[in-house]
């Protein structure tokens, strides 16, 4: 295995710091408060309010350009940080105490007023202003403030005073030149990035802790490695769902292996036929890598979680965890997504589907990890059809959609996810249709009564009628807090019916007609 | 990186009064310190609760053993330890602070472990081992009142002849309908940090809108005197009613935990925690019968209101009281039989929540207006209008016009009329009305929906003798100015507003004035802030000690300016007269030297009020805030799910102290309505288990719930009432505004109803759910 280091290196609002004998699940804002920088607050300790959030700077994988990214500092692990820039609410003003343009916008738009969440919008208006600086960018639409802040609740103001902030922070002429000219309003790339390269190594991260072991490989061999020798340990990405095992259910979890910083994992390729995603990759990368080729996503993608949980979590990660009420598990089943398990047999890819055996029971093996997901591309999808069916009918048309129904269009778990994909032929019969579902069964499920009453007919509102009353056949779904058994089985039939009238030959609606989020 | 602390930027005005709040710099660099920022002293314990998993049942026996055993646990109290009185219940003594023998719902407290951390705590505090004999709890009001188990006796309120006019009515409607209660969700959990001081007594910090409250229950609990015990508070991270009396239990456990281990001791709850455990804003179930004529004129009504009380009085007696003060909202009803009853169930005590069962009583109005307009085939807003306290009352004819509310106080100071035609016209009502009939006919799956509502809410407790305020403000020798009063910031902006009617009074800018902690040794006995009196009573008291000063100063200015004391003007940081001008500061040095007393108390008590709680009647409320909301929305019939498109707001603040702080206090009500009738749903189990207990199950409206229109407008005139500056209060008010959005969803969902006539039977939390299930008329499971 390759040498080890046994302390955490990150740069703090632009400072290095080193810290050793920090508990690996210590918590990045129990960390902080505990060194004084008490304006970062914890308001649900889960990730779902935003109170805690700061800001993590690193480079993309991809370009080596900087990122900077809200997170959710109550639920992330110290050791996650290592070899990033942190910045928090206390290193935004400049030496002489003026304000960062997001912080003086906030105050002239009346944007605080009992502030307890103030500092969690200050950073996330602060990574967006950083990320726009970046690229040159306009002032963000309120449809873009929306999304930038989406992870972060105010029960004082009714937001419309943060989005006029987050708006005003970019139009100089409205304000005071001098204070919008600090050199504070945008972090020094260059320099930034010079201190993150110096703290590039070869080094694992290796913590001894003595109440738990925290490994951070930096190749899949090395993890492989690791997981055989530590069969029992728990696998970290990025730690969204984890986090809350430590702070919610107050486990003490005595081994972890932190996937993040293998580089095999971090990679996200197109090759001919699929896009591969690597274990390591964010939601919010995965999704933009997704939605390129299958924009039809892009509604659930914007409400599939906060920005910040977006940022740190995986999309694998989500696949892996076996939640039945996982988002991303329906359109990927559609879209006849795989996903490639490697262990110490070596690497075996599965449809996504045969993942799922029963709640919160997986097809994974103790020596193994998920390592990457495979989503086939639109082309690739059609023509293995063509080949399953042994015979060129010709061109096929791919129909496909996803969506959720949850009681908040913001972050919020739905009630019911639905992800849907029919193949039609020149004549508009159904030649092959995946109907899945989230939330209405122990794991993700494919309707297939549904999507056998569906093969060969034409895709019509009878034959789509008809796919839905066998889907109550097949389908029991649970009464509990979020929705009534009535109210999912009648979301799993009409959110067909929706796909149907989006998608039909004969006269589509428009989004604006079947959706009141078109507009969002 | 030390703590900013220089003082808040108050020079930025940007439209004459609109100050920034004065906290908003310390706000965005988060600098400004809640209870769990400051700096702990070195020994400092941690305080969790050990709670019921049982919603009713006797208490057994109690292994807490393996608590005790836990690494790093010093203490661990129960009830056995409490010297004094083992209540936090404010008005009747019914709230064990660690439960006893009985436990009455699940998350009831029963232990308290102090360790040496909050982890170690909260592990420690899983582990007791407690053997329960179950009782039957009873888990929903409607069997609470079948029982006739209540935590306070029923209330009625009756004038006219109801029976008789509902009889001869030319039109009758009677039906049931139900709101749902609702979590404050302040951003910062319950918290207090106990601290030991000499010769037996404890300084405690603590997230509460009563100081004064928390005095009194922990002297109760040691069974101390009052004076052994400071409560001091700089501010919360939002409160909204919740850490009016529930911040109590918490005050004292900490209190308790310090007093035994003679260590600080800080009490900080997880949000799960804080949840399962405190009281909520009330469910509310109605049970009506109506008469009308055919214009919709109310002849009769007759109504029965069911709280969801929880297993406690706390302020459901005075929330019930409120809720039936308010059911006539913005209308004159002659007759009227309304009857509450707070039904005692296995549940979280419910309590205070910003409107204070005057939304839910205004709430009951509205929604049998709305029944009688669909019944009538009338537009509601024209059914409003008809039933609006009379246009002309006043002074002069007062009691003549349809102007006297149920509980016998004469309205003297009505806008509706004006208020709501204005907003009639801003928002082009009417010709919306008719372009949504048009998108309605057109569209086959989403369905739009509009609605006018206003509100009327009366101003000042409902208990006389909590009406009054006290304030100290000093003057140092520099002239800079220090202001000490019995209200605390929970956000609202009291401290801002506070600050700047004491620089007015004594001519000088807001930035040399600065407001300090609420702490009970400076200004004692106080009344919760709460009842969005805060600026009205400590206001006037602030006003009153900053006038005192400037009268003792007065004569040695006008010594100065060698002028007479009538020709002296406080102004700009400078005092002028006789053609001459010097500055305050200097004013303040020579009144030093010449021994005059720069400081003052100031107090204040509302003028006129009384309440006589039998008969419910009296003048309870000192004035009525006004306002008016119109909401548009979109509905899909498919799913249930909707959206806001369009608001607009005329509200009545009086003279504003502050605008921006106004307009702040109103959007945000607005959007906290909102959540409250639409996504925030609070389920209990069939075991009785709250299980919406986090942000991640129950959900408060977030960026995309701010509609993309959002027009909102100071409705300015003068109060009526000699309030501060003319002021009117804002806080609770415009909760009421929210009724709009509600109302906009169910006549979306009219057209959709079987039947010329019929009403959508919409209960709130009209959650995507109960949209959808009223939509496609099938039964809720």
């Amino acid at each position: 295995m390759t040498r080890s280091r046994e302390h955490l290196k990150f740069l703090l609002n632009g400072e290095a710091r080193q810290v050793t004998n920090s508990p690996p699940t210590m918590t990045v804002l129990n960390w902080l408060r505990a060194e004084g920088l008490v304006g970062t607050k914890e308001g649900c300790a889960e990730g779902d309010c935003g109170a805690c959030t700061v800001v993590v700077a690193e480079k993309s994988v991809k370009n080596d350009k900087i990122e900077f990214k809200a997170i959710n500092s109550c639920i992330r692990f110290m050791p996650t940080l290592d070899g990033k820039a942190i910045y928090t609410v206390e290193g935004l003003a400049d030496a002489e105490k003026n304000l960062h343009p997001v912080q003086q916008a906030m105050i002239d738009h009346h944007g605080s007023q009992c502030g307890f969440c103030t500092p969690g919008f200050v950073m996330s208006l602060w990574a967006q202003y950083q990320n726009i600086q970046a690229h040159g960018g306009d002032k963000p639409s309120i449809s873009d403030l929306q999304i930038a802040l989406n992870g972060n609740l105010c029960r004082c103001t009714g937001y419309r005073t943060i989005l006029a902030a987050g708006q005003a922070a970019y139009d100089r002429a409205a304000y005071d030149q001098a204070v919008y000219d600090q050199p504070a309003a945008t972090v020094d790339r260059q320099e930034l990035s010079q201190k993150l390269t110096a703290m590039e190594n070869a080094e694992i991260l290796h913590l001894p802790h003595p109440s738990s072991m925290f490994a951070a490989p930096k190749t899949l061999a090395d993890l492989l490695t690791l997981r055989q020798n530590h069969p029992a340990a728990t696998i970290l990405a990025g730690g969204t769902d984890v986090g809350l095992w430590v702070t919610k259910q107050h486990k003490n979890l005595p081994e972890i292996i932190y996937l993040g910083e293998v580089a095999e994992l971090q990679a996200m390729t197109t090759t001919a036929d699929s896009l591969v995603i690597g274990a390591a990759v964010s939601l919010h990368d995965g999704f933009a890598a997704i939605e390129q080729h299958y924009p039809q996503m892009s509604e659930l993608a914007r409400r599939f979680a906060s920005t910040p949980i977006c940022q740190s979590g995986t999309l694998v990660g989500n696949i892996a965890n076996g939640s039945p009420i996982g988002d991303s598990m329906p359109f990927l089943i559609a879209l006849r997504a795989e996903i490639e398990l490697i262990g110490a047999k070596g690497a075996r890819r599965m449809p996504l589907e045969d993942f799922y055996l029963d709640y919160r029971k997986t097809a994974l093996a103790a020596d193994e990890i998920v390592a990457y997901l495979h989503v086939p591309l639109p082309p690739s999808l059609s023509l293995s059809l063509s080949l399953s069916l042994a015979k060129h009918d010709g061109e096929f048309t791919l129909k496909f959609a996803t969506y959720k129904v949850a009681r908040r269009y913001d972050s919020d778990i739905s009630a019911v996810c639905g992800g849907f994909a029919v193949w039609l032929d020149a004549s508009h019969r159904i030649r092959d249709a995946r109907l899945a579902y989230g939330g209405v069964a122990g794991i993700p499920k494919r309707a297939r009564a549904a999507e056998q009453s569906l093969l060969g007919r034409e895709f019509t509102e009878a034959s789509v009628r008809a796919a839905m009353a066998a889907l109550s056949g097949e389908f029991s779904p649970l009464s509990d807090h979020r929705a009534s058994h009535a109210y999912r089985l009648a979301m799993m039939q009409n959110l067909l019916l929706r796909f149907y009238l989006e998608h039909n030959q004969a006269a589509p609606l428009p989004r604006q007609a079947t959706n009141v989020y078109a507009g969002f | 990186m030390t703590p900013d602390m220089t003082p808040p930027d108050m020079t930025r005005d940007l439209d004459g009064r609109s100050l920034p709040h004065e906290s908003a710099r310390l706000h965005v660099m988060g600098a400004a310190h809640y209870t769990d920022d400051i700096p702990e002293i070195q020994g400092t314990l941690y305080a969790a609760m050990g709670v019921s998993s049982q919603a009713h049942a006797v208490i057994e026996a109690m292994n807490l053993e393996a608590v005790k055993s836990f690494p790093g646990v010093v203490a661990v109290l129960t009830a056995q330890d409490i010297a004094g009185e083992n209540n936090h219940g404010s008005i009747l003594h019914d709230d064990p602070i660690l439960a006893k023998d009985l436990v009455q719902f699940i998350g009831q407290p029963i232990f308290a472990v102090i360790a040496t951390s909050t982890d170690s705590a909260r592990k420690a505090a899983r582990l007791g081992d407690i053997k329960y004999q179950n009782l039957p709890p009873v888990l929903s009001p409607h069997d609470a009142h079948a029982q006739k188990s209540y935590v306070v006796p029923p209330m009625r309120l009756r004038r006219g002849d109801v029976a008789e006019k509902l009889a001869a009515a030319p039109h009758k409607l009677s039906g049931t309908f139900s709101v749902g209660g609702q979590e404050q969700f302040y951003l910062e959990g319950q918290i207090s940090y106990a601290l030991p001081r000499e010769n037996q007594s404890l300084h405690v910090y603590c997230s509460t809108q009563h100081p004064t409250e928390m005095q009194m229950l922990i002297a109760h609990m040691l069974g101390w005197p009052q004076h052994r015990v400071t409560v001091e508070v700089r501010r919360m991270g939002g409160g909204f009613g919740g850490k009016e009396t529930q911040s109590a239990q918490f005050a004292c456990i900490a209190a308790l935990a310090a007093h035994h281990t003679g260590r600080p001791v800080k009490l900080r709850l997880d949000r799960d925690d804080d949840m399962m455990i405190t009281g909520k804003r009330h469910c509310f179930y109605y049970d009506y019968s109506v008469g009308f004529d055919e214009t919709g004129l109310i002849q009769a009504l007759k109504l029965e209101m069911i709280l969801r009380a929880g297993y406690s009085a706390d302020l459901s007696g005075p929330v019930a009281t409120r809720a039936i003060c308010h059911v006539d909202n913005a209308y004159y009803l002659s007759d009227v039989d309304l009857a509450a009853f707070c039904a005692k169930t296995n549940t979280q005590s419910n309590t205070a929540f910003r409107g204070f069962g005057g939304p839910q009583g205004a709430m009951a109005i509205e929604y049998i207006i709305d029944d009688i307009a669909r019944h009538l085939g009338i537009d509601p807003l024209d059914v409003r209008h008809r039933n609006f306290y009379g246009k002309n009352a006043g002074a002069k004819n007062a009691g003549q016009g349809r102007d006297t509310t149920p509980y016998g106080q004469t309205v003297t100071d009505n806008i509706i009329h004006d208020l709501v035609e204005r907003l009639q016209q801003s928002s082009d009502y009417r010709r919306r009305r008719v372009l949504i009939n048009d998108y309605n006919k057109n569209s086959k799956f989403l369905r739009k929906g509009i609605a006018l509502t206003p509100c009327k809410f009366g101003i000042s407790f409902n208990v006389v003798h909590l009406n009054q305020a006290g304030a100290l403000v000093h003057v140092y020798g520099d002239g800079t100015v220090l202001v000490n009063h019995g209200g605390t910031e929970m956000g609202q902006g009291l401290h801002t507003k506070i600050c700047q009617i004491v620089a007015a009074e004594l001519g000088i800018t807001p930035d040399r004035v600065r407001v300090t902690a609420t702490v009970t040794d400076k200004v004692p006995n106080t009344s919760a802030t709460a009842a969005s009196t805060g600026a009205d009573l400590n206001g006037k008291a602030a006003q009153d000690a900053a006038a005192q000063i400037r009268g003792r100063l007065l004569p040695v200015a006008a010594a100065m300016l060698g002028c007479a004391e009538s020709e002296v003007v406080f102004a700009n940081n400078r005092v002028q007269g006789g053609g001459k001008s010097i500055g305050f500061n200097d004013l303040v040095a020579k009144a030093y030297m010449a021994r005059v007393q720069l400081w003052s108390d100031g107090f204040y008590a509302t003028p006129g009020l009384h309440w006589d709680a039998a008969s419910m009647t009296g003048k309870p409320f000192f004035y009525f805030c006004y306002g008016a909301a119109v909401s548009e929305v979109t509905v899909d019939t498919l799913t249930g799910e909707w959206r806001l498109d369009r608001v607009d707001i005329l509200h009545d603040v009086g003279r504003s102290l502050n605008p921006a702080i106004d307009r702040g206090q109103i959007e945000g009500a607005f959007i906290q309505g909102l959540g409250w009738l639409t996504t925030e749903q609070l389920v209990w189990n069939d075991k009785g288990r709250l299980m919406t207990h986090a942000p991640s199950t129950y959900k408060i409206p977030a960026s995309h719930d701010c509609p993309p229109v959002f027009n909102v407008a100071l409705y300015e005139a003068d109060n009526a009432a000699d309030t501060i500056g003319r002021s009117k209060a804002v806080g609770e008010p415009p909760i009421l505004l929210s009724f709009s959005v509600f109302f906009a969803i169910r006549d979306a969902l009219a057209g959709l109803a079987a039947g010329k006539g019929s009403s959508p039977p919409l209960n709130a939390p009209a959650s995507c759910e109960e949209i959808f299930r009223v939509a496609n008329g099938f039964k809720a499971v």
